[in-house]
């Protein structure tokens, strides 16, 4: 019974988007790290990706609001910070849904999202998010986002 | 105030005042990419001062992590004196970004082992995004002493106004003590070795000379600041002072 709604609790979740990447869920981004249930309050504990980044607020909301849509009112949001945050808990596929969106997944090699070239540059460390570096690619010259690996 | 309340207090407030500071670049920075760097990285210091209040906060018991942001006067801030000192032109701020980062970067390396479970959290997160920051004001550091003879000399002279409050950062008082006997702190001395390794190779790298310790600056943590502190706080605090309880 308790496992089947922790289940229901996890698939609701996942259709939170993450409200700067709306094509990946934010338990695809691996932001949820665990749903518990006890003195019948279901616990949903949250890692921040960047400390300051202004979409983990808004995701909060977001749960909150995708929760109470679907009659649960029992349930609280627990931030921790550690294990601290890490790309490596993206799996292939939403790596995939990322370079399809444009934005180069997190990987030792930068690859165009547009051409598939390994030849791209550099431009900054520092993107429109606290996530994604700029980049730019020799070979179709278009410039695109890097999902940063931490 | 327990020790390690102060001791938190201490890192939340450097964190704070250091992205405000990085916030005035907003819509000032040399060029449209720098701009975005600037204010990123002004973003992530005031996430990782939020983490640190919040647990300031807890372990105060009756302050929230925004009244301890917003309504503490000049004398109660506990920031190293460094993280105060005006921008400047671009190439003073990243003088002073860096000889801070390079500071950073050992400090949350070592506090990310610390007995204290959520200091070692919030350290090995903030570790992650000090690793970028510290790689932004080395670059540019460099590019900027081995640039013209105009930046080269830019930045020299920044290094000499600057130099004289690093001395803080290792600094070891009462608390610091303490707290390292608990195995909770870090022995900020311990960090100078490394640190004068990093600041030395990229000095060359930036074909800038380092200054000879003269007169060294002390009192941050103490709540004693330079006098820019509180023009800082009054323009920082000034909504929350105005109008309490404001929300966003």
């Amino acid at each position: 019974m308790q496992n089947g709604e922790i289940n229901k609790i996890w698939e609701l979740l996942n259709t939170v988007p993450d409200p700067e990447i709306p094509v990946i869920s934010v338990v695809e981004l691996g932001v949820i790290r665990n749903v518990t249930f006890t003195d019948n309050c279901y616990v949903i504990s949250i890692t921040p990706t960047y400390s300051g980044c202004p979409a983990v607020k808004a995701f909060q909301d977001d749960i909150k609001v995708c929760l109470k849509e679907n009659k649960i009112t029992n349930f609280k949001l627990k931030i921790v910070y550690s294990p601290a945050w890490t790309t490596k808990w993206m799996s292939t596929e939403t790596k995939e849904k990322l370079r399809k969106y444009g934005i180069a997944p997190p990987s030792d090699t930068v690859i165009c999202p547009q051409c598939n070239s390994e030849k791209t540059t550099l431009i900054s460390d520092f993107g429109a998010t606290a996530c994604k570096a700029l980049y730019k690619c020799s070979d179709c010259l278009e410039p695109f986002e890097f999902f940063k690996c931490i | 105030m327990t020790s390690l309340l102060i001791y938190t207090l201490r890192i939340a407030d450097s964190s704070l005042i250091l992205a405000q500071r990085m916030a005035e670049w907003c819509a000032k920075g040399p060029e449209l990419e720098e701009d975005i760097a600037l204010s990123n990285i002004s973003l992530d210091m005031f996430g990782q001062a939020n983490g640190f209040y919040e647990y300031a906060s807890q372990l105060d018991g009756s302050k929230s992590a925004d009244d301890l942001a917003f309504l503490r006067n000049e004398r109660e801030f506990l920031n190293h004196q460094v993280v105060e000192i005006e921008n400047g032109h671009f190439g003073k701020t990243i003088v002073r970004n860096f000889l801070h980062d390079a500071f950073k970067f050992l400090f949350f390396t070592k506090l990310s082992e610390s007995k204290d479970e959520t200091l070692a959290a919030l350290s090995a997160k903030s570790l992650k995004e000090v690793k970028y920051h510290l790689r932004h004001s080395t670059n540019w550091l460099i590019r900027l002493g081995d640039g013209t003879e105009e930046s080269n000399a830019k930045v020299q002279e920044s290094l000499e106004q600057i130099w004289q409050f690093t001395a803080e950062l290792f600094e070891m008082d009462e608390i610091d003590t303490e707290l390292l006997n608990l195995g909770i702190a870090v022995d900020n001395k311990a960090l100078k070795t490394q640190w004068d390794k990093t600041v030395n190779s990229t000095l060359k790298k930036a074909k800038l000379k380092r200054p000879e310790d003269g007169y060294m600056a002390t009192g941050g943590k103490k709540g004693m600041h330079t006098e820019y502190l509180g023009f800082l706080l009054a323009e920082m605090q000034f909504l929350q002072r105005a109008y309490p309880n404001a929300k966003w």
